[in-house]
């Protein structure tokens, strides 16, 4: 078990290498000189040699590759162009609101998402089924940001139920940083929640026509200790599998939350050095959400081990 | 971000053409989502006809107007005519969605097919492919288009990009199951050349799951271009697209709600439109993946 954890985890270096030397390298792919680009418009020489020269385009890109990664192995990702500070500090600074807005979002849609997929594989077909379904179709259709802004009006403006946009530390009261937490938790969680409880819906379906299943309801078994004993514990993998692999929509859908909901995250970092083309930044913040991504993901590998007794490496 | 990582599907011939037939009766959504889709299509084309107003046309004397019965969407902040703008949007949406389906379906085959028959290629190809795939989509394109001038091509490439390694490891998938499949193997063993397998025998099945993919595939580029330019990555502002039209009104949504809703709404429409053709088509396609999903 350790020895396959310790595998795992060297796995990952050349997944991350790679990562890595596409992040960097795209610095020298993109057509153009990348300093007149990062210096905008409105550069003069001045500007363009300085930035050049920060971003090491001046020198050979191997040796430049090899600075940059023994640089992030030790923790240091650059230095921001527009604000001078090194972009570990930039993200430190930011780190809470996503946390925040992504746990409580991940937590939201597995409490919702397992049970609708379970109800509706119970009930395929019928009216409960076509619910789920319908939602998850849905889901998938009405983008983030035009859900974010439905919610708005509905609950903030028209309702005046919750407050419009912000973000409260947890430090300054517990309602008052769940209160602003709500509608963007929604609004990142409805299309992660199409794709659990789908996911969740096709694997209890396959597990209910197993024989095993027929034996557990012929001996009388209460619904519910067939549905969550039996079936849900046998159709975990699958399951498990969609929500790491689904953390990918997570990430890519707080850049898109935190602009609409005015939220002081990791997300709103990337978007405001976009358009300042601050590139060290968004270097750093791919690198960081991807590694988690990867890591998320190694994790839910292990996990199967503990589900599924039969898996064994 | 539409796509559900669906099972390589196996043995699926070309169907039969009652089964599309069958599939539509079965599945009444499909066809709600061909009428929206087809409305869709025929608004693009017949835009310079249905606007009322130049969606260009600057005037700050109409500046955010109501909706009202000379500007149905209401004004923007430069007085420009909402409703035209959106009209003229759903180009932009169709022709990201299907260049990138399109493009990365091509794209993707043509890796796919070299690494699943390749051994050399594959363990290369399909590293890159893992390392890009564990990048989450929005932020590749991002990254991608941070260092590009933005124009409509940069976004079609970008999303491109993206998009690529799901299909060259969905195409993967079927090839590798398909070398073990008794009429390959009979191909094989009765000496017909590499290249007439690949094109007659391979090529053939992996046309039915690149038809569901590309139309997932479609469906999230069309958000994906929508979220780019919506926040400040994407087609230039200059281009009336659905996601530049919203990007206008952010910070004006309290006041202005109508310059956000609308282009949303019209998004939103023919997204699930292109979810419901594509839900139909892998029903009709892949009965054993429809009775699973």
């Amino acid at each position: 078990m350790f020895a396959y954890i310790v595998r795992r985890l060297l796995a990952t270096i050349p997944v991350m290498g790679v990562v890595a030397l596409f992040v960097f390298s795209l610095l020298y792919l993109t057509p153009g000189d990348p300093a007149v680009i990062i210096a905008g418009d409105f550069a003069t020489g001045d500007d363009v040699a300085r930035i050049r020269a920060k971003l090491g385009l001046d020198r050979p890109f191997g040796v430049r590759f090899g600075e940059w990664a023994w640089a992030i192995l030790r923790g240091d990702l650059g230095i921001s162009i527009f604000t001078n500070l090194p972009v570990t500090t930039l993200i430190g600074q930011r780190v809470e609101p996503t946390v925040a807005l992504t746990l409580s979002t991940l937590l939201v849609a597995v409490v919702l998402a397992v049970p609708m997929g379970v109800l509706a594989a119970w009930k395929a077909g019928r009216w409960l089924d076509r619910l789920v379904m319908g939602f998850a179709v849905l889901g998938f259709s009405v983008p983030i940001f035009v859900l974010a802004y439905l919610l708005i009006f509905f609950f903030s403006i028209y309702l005046e139920w919750l407050p419009v946009q912000g973000y409260t530390s947890i430090s300054q009261g517990f309602w008052p940083f769940l209160e602003r937490l709500i509608l963007p938790s929604v609004a990142l969680g409805v299309t992660y929640i199409a794709l659990i409880a789908r996911i969740t819906r096709a694997s209890m379906l396959e597990v209910l026509s197993q024989d095993y299943i027929r034996t557990a309801e012929a001996k009388g078994l209460a619904a519910d200790k067939v549905l969550v004993g039996h079936a849900l514990k046998n159709a975990a993998v699958p399951i498990i599998t969609i929500i790491g692999i689904g953390i990918a929509l997570l990430i890519s859908g707080v850049v898109v939350t935190e602009t609409v909901f005015a939220i002081p995250g990791i997300g709103r970092l990337v978007v405001d050095a976009i358009l300042r083309r601050d590139y060290p930044i968004i270097q750093g913040v791919i690198l960081i959400f991807s590694a988690v991504y990867v890591l998320i993901n190694l994790a839910v590998d292990i996990s199967y081990t503990f589900l599924d007794p039969r898996i064994r490496y | 971000m539409a796509t559900v990582p669906s099972a390589a599907p196996l043995d699926i011939a070309t169907p039969p053409r009652g089964m599309v037939r069958d599939a539509l009766r079965r599945h009444p959504t499909m066809i709600v989502g061909i009428i929206l889709l087809v409305a869709m299509v025929l608004m693009a084309v017949f835009a310079p006809y249905l606007w009322t107003i130049d969606p260009q046309d600057l005037s700050p004397v109409r500046r955010l107007r109501q909706p009202s019965e000379l500007y149905w969407f209401g004004t923007d902040m430069l007085g420009r005519d909402v409703y035209s703008r959106t009209v003229y949007g759903a180009r932009i949406s169709l022709i990201v969605g299907i260049a990138v389906a399109v493009l990365s379906v091509g794209i993707g085959l043509f890796f796919g097919l070299i690494t699943g028959y390749v051994r050399l290629a594959d363990t290369l190809i399909m590293r890159v492919m893992d390392g890009l795939m564990s990048i989450p989509p929005i932020l590749l394109a991002i990254a991608l288009m941070a260092l590009t001038k933005a124009s409509l091509e940069n976004v079609i490439i970008a999303i491109t990009i993206a998009e690529v390694p799901r299909v060259a490891r969905l195409v993967r998938s079927v090839v590798l199951s398909l070398r073990e499949q008794p009429f390959v193997e009979a191909a094989v063993a009765s000496g017909t050349r590499f290249h007439r397998i690949l094109l007659r025998h391979i090529l053939p099945n992996t046309v039915a799951p690149l038809l569901v993919q590309g139309t997932y595939i479609c469906a999230s580029a069309m958000i994906t271009e929508a979220i780019l330019s919506f926040i400040g990555a994407g087609t230039p502002p200059t281009i009336p697209s659905w996601g530049n039209i919203m990007a206008e009104g952010r910070s004006l949504f309290q006041i202005a709600w109508y310059i956000i809703l609308f282009p949303g709404i019209f998004l939103s429409v023919a997204v699930l439109a292109v979810n419901l053709v594509g839900d139909g088509l892998r029903d009709a396609l892949d009965p054993r993946l429809a009775r699973r999903m």
